[in-house]
């Protein structure tokens, strides 16, 4: 008897229960974007990539449901990131196969000349400069989401920041007040004013 | 309290276009289509698990 009241009718479908590795292949792109921010290496960026996904996976009873997984994900990606730096040699960044890419990619008319310049001296920036830039400028995180990941304080997050952007302006030898497109050269006006044609 | 520079609501023109630039440099690769390599990972990890439950 006891048995036969738990059987659940078979037409009665228990509510799907949802397991949140599931959810990991929906920040797959945005884990990538990040780690090759990081990494500045396309074959690092994939194998830091792969080792988040395990650890994300096997740990999985660690992520509170209801919270923001995709932080929980970029943070055992730049936790790994890092403990993986002390522990070994330093991967050696590979900007050129990030950029080859871009190569064959048309002129936009607003200054493809002045993204190279900017990857180039985003590529020489520290990787702890790159990171807060890319956290707080591109991905979409506040600043105190991106001090949880980070495990620092707001301010931390908020100073770095502003010392990553002189850095960067440094590093293309630009000041406050000067701009991208004053500094590229007359091909960049050559370019855009062509382009300028073709809109017209 | 220091100085919030970056959230000066008269951004410079200088942090708007290192701001373009950046959501640039990630945006690119969100644009860019996942490897195999992770959807077979994940499906490895789905299969491993369930053989263990079984």
């Amino acid at each position: 008897m006891g048995a036969l009241d738990a059987t659940p009718p078979r037409d009665v479908q228990a509510p799907p229960v949802l397991d949140p590795r599931d959810e990991i292949t929906r920040y797959l792109s945005p884990m990538r974007a990040f780690a090759i921010s990081l990494t500045r290496n396309i074959a690092a960026a994939d194998d830091l990539v792969q080792d988040t996904i395990v650890k994300a996976w096997t740990n999985i009873e660690k992520f509170q449901p209801g919270t923001n997984m995709q932080a929980w994900l970029f943070t055992i990606l730049r936790n790994t990131f890092y403990s993986d730096r002390r522990k070994h040699r330093r991967e050696v960044p590979d900007p050129e196969g990030l950029h080859a890419a871009s190569l064959f990619e048309l002129p936009a008319h607003d200054g493809r000349l002045a993204f190279n310049d900017f990857q180039r001296a985003f590529d020489q920036l520290s990787p702890e400069h790159r990171e807060v830039l890319i956290l707080v400028g591109a991905s979409g995180f506040s600043t105190e989401q991106t001090a949880e990941m980070m495990g620092v304080a707001t301010g931390t997050v908020k100073s770095r920041t502003s010392r990553a952007r002189k850095r960067l302006a440094e590093l293309m030898g630009l000041r406050e007040g000067e701009e991208f497109t004053s500094h590229a050269d007359r091909a960049t006006q050559a370019v855009m004013s062509r382009s300028g044609q073709y809109v017209a | 309290m220091q100085q919030e520079m970056a959230e000066d609501p008269k951004k410079s023109r200088l942090t708007e276009q290192i701001d373009e630039n950046l959501k640039r440099v990630y945006d690119d690769v969100l644009k860019e289509q996942v490897p195999d390599r992770f959807k077979l990972l994940l499906a490895q990890l789905k299969d491993k698990d369930k053989a263990r439950d079984n």
